[in-house]
């Protein structure tokens, strides 16, 4: 008896192996979704009662103004624009304003910006502004720190080395946007 | 002519000894990155296009809320509405969601909560500035407007 035994092969069969790999395989090509933790960041401001309320006067040329009514139309500066692309190095102009123009922004410390939005504004329209708001902004503070406007996004800003970076093209320069409440002009 | 008859002694074979390990190395990676859905969610979701984007850094402090069009329009309506977990919500109950939302974390960390916006390209803005405003009221105020990365082809599309 134990002889027999000990003639019978003792090797699993795994042929099938692969299958099983294969079947589960596909259970997670099916469910998985690839996480798309991505997209804009901000900062709400605090809520009116806590913030003192200083009556700040901003001088008009530092303001840089931006506003999208319930048809989804642009009002920048003053004017109408139809091609929201624009405003990316409009922006830059207004913040570093290199050729001292006494329209744009006395000094880079002191812009700000001014978004304001409709009720009936669609969420497209104002994330494709704030996307070339934070852009421009970015694309400032990367020039600042030398290095590719991707890179300056992706630092990693509680590593020191990384902060360091992060500090040095930030700098003084702040991202003021200030995106107003809406009006209520195309709402229900 | 007859240089094309010779025939080779090698066998033809593929070996296929190797493919379970394959087979099991896609198998792990696509485990590991998987994240099984939590929630069923009950709106639409066309995630608007954007280039200038940032990661969450830690994906602990986070917390969803999801805005769209009802899939369901013969039972919701067909007006957009907000979903937290895997509820309807209306704007003033946020108070009370980001109240609970906080409770999860430690206590150290509760300032520190990022909301996630996951917002349909076609809702308005009032629900959003809503919703803002009742944040703020939480004291939530770091956001997120989830978005799609901005292909140039998408740019050449819009400018056509």
């Amino acid at each position: 008896m134990a002889r027999s035994k000990g003639r019978a092969t003792a090797e699993v069969n795994a042929g099938s192996m692969a299958d099983i790999a294969f079947l589960l395989l596909i259970f997670f090509l099916v469910t998985t979704t690839i996480a798309s933790d991505k997209g804009l960041s901000l900062t709400l401001p605090p809520e009116k009662d806590d913030a003192e309320e200083i009556d700040l006067k901003i001088k008009e040329r530092n303001l840089f103004k931006v506003a999208i009514n319930s048809a989804d139309r642009l009002l920048v500066e003053g004017e109408r624009m139809d091609d929201y692309t624009k405003i990316k190095d409009m922006l830059i102009e207004h913040v570093m304003n290199p050729g001292n123009n006494p329209e744009l922004a006395e000094n880079p410390q002191d812009a700000i910006v001014s978004f304001k939005t409709d009720r009936g504004t669609s969420y497209e329209i104002y994330i494709n502004v704030l996307d070339q708001l934070q852009g421009a902004y970015y694309q400032i503070y990367a020039d600042r720190a030398g290095i590719p406007v991707d890179e300056f996004r992706a630092l990693n800003t509680s590593n020191p080395k990384e902060r360091a970076i992060y500090d040095r093209g930030k700098g003084d320069i702040p991202m003021a946007i200030s995106i107003a409440e809406p009006t209520n002009i195309g709402g229900k | 002519m007859s240089k094309f008859k010779k025939k080779t002694s090698a066998s033809q074979d593929i070996p296929t000894a190797a493919l379970p390990d394959i087979i099991f190395m896609l198998l792990f990676f696509f485990m590991v990155t998987t994240v099984l859905r939590e929630t069923e969610i009950k709106v639409e979701q066309k995630i608007p296009k954007a280039e200038q984007m940032k990661k969450i850094e830690r994906k602990s402090l986070v917390s969803y809320l999801y805005i769209g069009k009802p899939k369901q329009t013969e039972r919701f309506g067909g007006e957009a509405k907000i979903q937290a977990n895997d509820v309807f919500v209306e704007p003033k109950d946020i108070l009370l969601w980001v109240a609970k939302e906080k409770d999860k974390l430690a206590e150290a960390e509760r300032d520190k909560i990022t909301i996630a916006l996951k917002v349909d390209s076609e809702a308005k803005m009032g629900i959003i500035s809503d919703v803002q405003q009742q944040l703020r009221k939480a004291n939530a105020r770091k956001l997120m407007y989830n978005t799609l990365k901005l292909t140039n082809k998408d740019k050449q599309n819009s400018l056509l």
